[in-house]
């Protein structure tokens, strides 16, 4: 790798960006340079997240919402404060609109087994679209099952966008709920959710946004967008596994019976008769992973510092940079061409299977993700056993991408 | 890249590119699924057992250069085998690509001895051994789908 890095021409610092991720100066694979571009998987921590976990655990740590001593207010705090940056971060009216939740998974879980079991029944219909991960799938398929309602599945075109006209053909008075990707982990694609958003509502149906990858690329403002719910997850947007958020709409989350029940869910208990807590604490039983939260607000607040805009515009730079030099690989093909789309690239080489370009990128340092990634009913639209997949954060270079192009040229040295 | 030449034996390369016993077996007394659900992998593996004699293997299917070898290379390996053979056959091929201390030496192990890289890349030690553990339903009888999960 060169000396000087490339820069993009957007104005990001990532020299500067980079020293704050000290994973990335770590050698891998017999002194390599890591090459970190499995960034839709999990992203890297900036030394801001860890060490505001590190001063949790050092001068803050107790059980939140119970003690009265100092610590448990100092914790509580810090804990409530992240609810308000995360409010300030997706422009939430209000906080009792944020519940935290271990991820994006179980945001869509709460949706479909709190709101879903009380609302959805026999003959009714869900919609979701073909390039949904699993975790938009599946808790769906569950409530079908249980409810005899019917799952519904707008088609995408060949580029991986899904058919506008066929979704809004599939919208009827049967559809209850309308669930998606802010953007496809796979393929990369963006969707027009705010279109997809009113016509959902126009046909009398409610919306879940899946926004594990919407939030760490995209600007999200979920009063603009109008959507009853919005999940996300933490770790993939510069912070901590293990914690998500899901905002839904306060009289719908209000309407909705718990979820989960135990402590901190309620406002009292007895063996007759338990009254339940206001939102969103109705909704976060348990002790909650607080340090989650905290590193959550401090990656929320790093992003912020640095600018969203900024951030997407840079990884628009190198998706287009990326795009075009895998491109000129021969029996390389790209697999989700959209005219809208997140810095995912995923793609397949004639001759190589994914997990063998896998293993040796990851022999040069280049960590790339291979497989199905979490959309099998998608590889099954592309007839792709499987892909690779480079997604890029803020803190990657073109350089990095140079250095994939090269790696898949050994790929093709050692298939010769 | 030493490591790598290692897991892409010139063997494995070769009955990627040009697998054999690749088809279906018309007379197979046993057809198993084999599944990698991690990777996508997913090969169906065809024999022909006459008393205790493989008398033909076939497999057909997709998945990455070492699973599709390693089918290839045992399909071509254990024709003619009993199934004792096939079993102890199977058990050594296990210790080699996990890294155990094994009982047969590399001229011993013939083709076999073109997976000795893989015991260095954890990862893949499923791949390898996916058509094996397969196979090894097939002539036990017990089981329609093999998962390595």
């Amino acid at each position: 790798m060169s000396a000087v890095l490339q820069q993009t021409n957007t104005g990001l610092d990532v020299d500067r960006i980079r020293r704050d991720f000290p994973i990335l100066t770590q050698p891998v694979r017999g002194g390599r340079p890591l090459v970190y571009l499995d960034n839709a998987a999990t992203t890297q921590k900036p030394r801001q997240v860890i060490d505001r976990i590190v001063r949790y655990y050092t001068e803050e740590n107790a059980n939140v919402h119970r003690g009265v001593h100092y610590l448990s207010e100092t914790a509580t705090d810090s804990y409530e404060k992240a609810r308000t940056t995360v409010k300030r971060f997706i422009n939430a009216r209000d906080e009792k609109e944020i519940v935290f939740t271990r991820g994006t998974t179980e945001g869509i879980n709460l949706v479909a087994q709190s709101w879903g079991r009380k609302n959805v029944g026999a003959g009714d219909e869900i919609v979701i679209t073909a390039i949904e991960h699993h975790s938009n799938i599946v808790p769906w398929q569950m409530l079908c099952e249980e409810k005899g309602a019917r799952l519904r599945i707008a088609p995408v075109n060949d580029s991986g966008e899904v058919m506008l006209d066929e979704f809004e053909k599939l919208l009827t008075n049967r559809t209850k709920i309308v669930s998606f990707g802010h953007a496809s982990n796979a393929l990369g694609t963006i969707n027009p959710i705010r279109k997809m958003i009113a016509l959902a509502h126009a046909a009398g149906a409610i919306t879940l946004i899946d926004g594990a990858q919407g939030v760490p690329h995209l600007h999200v403002d979920v009063r603009d967008l109008d959507c009853d719910f919005y999940a996300f997850s933490a770790h993939k947007v510069y912070g901590p596994t293990g914690t998500g958020v899901l905002y839904g709409k306060e009289s719908i989350l209000d309407a909705m019976p718990p979820w989960q029940g135990g402590g901190d869910m309620i406002l009292s208990v007895s063996f007759e008769k338990t009254t339940y807590n206001a939102l969103p604490y109705k909704f976060e039983a348990g002790t909650p992973n607080i340090e989650g939260v905290i590193g959550l607000a401090a990656a929320l607040d790093y992003v912020s510092s640095i600018g969203i805009d900024a951030i997407a515009a840079h990884e628009q730079d190198l998706l287009h940079y990326a795009t075009k030099g895998l491109l000129e690989i021969d029996g390389l093909r790209i697999i989700g061409t959209a005219a809208e789309k997140a810095s995912v690239i995923s793609f397949v080489l004639e001759g190589v299977h994914p997990h063998d370009i896998g293993t040796i990128l990851d022999e040069q340092g280049i960590a790339v993700r291979t497989g199905h990634h979490c959309a099998q009913p998608l590889m099954l639209r592309f007839n792709v056993p499987a892909t690779g997949r480079a997604s890029f954060a803020m803190y990657n270079t073109r350089d990095e991408a140079d250095a994939l192009i090269a790696g898949l040229h050994k790929v093709i040295e050692v298939f010769r | 890249m030493s490591d790598l030449r290692e897991l892409y034996q010139q063997v494995i390369l070769d009955h990627n590119k040009n697998p054999r016993n690749f088809h279906e077996l018309p007379n197979a007394t046993k057809a198993v699924d084999g599944y990698n659900p991690l990777c996508g992998d997913h090969y169906k593996i065809y024999v022909e057992v006459d008393g205790d004699t493989i008398k033909d293997i076939g497999f057909t299917g997709n998945g990455c250069a070492i699973s599709k070898a390693s089918a290839s290379v045992m399909s071509s390996s254990l024709k003619g085998k009993s199934t004792a053979e096939a079993h102890q056959l199977f058990d050594v091929f296990h210790k080699l690509v996990t890294g155990e201390p094994g009982s047969l030496s590399t001229a011993e192990l013939g083709r076999l001895a073109a997976f000795s890289g893989v015991s260095e890349f954890p990862a893949r030690v499923k791949c390898a051994t996916l058509a094996w553990h397969t196979l090894n339903s097939a002539l036990e009888g017990d089981k329609e789908t093999v998962s390595t999960e």
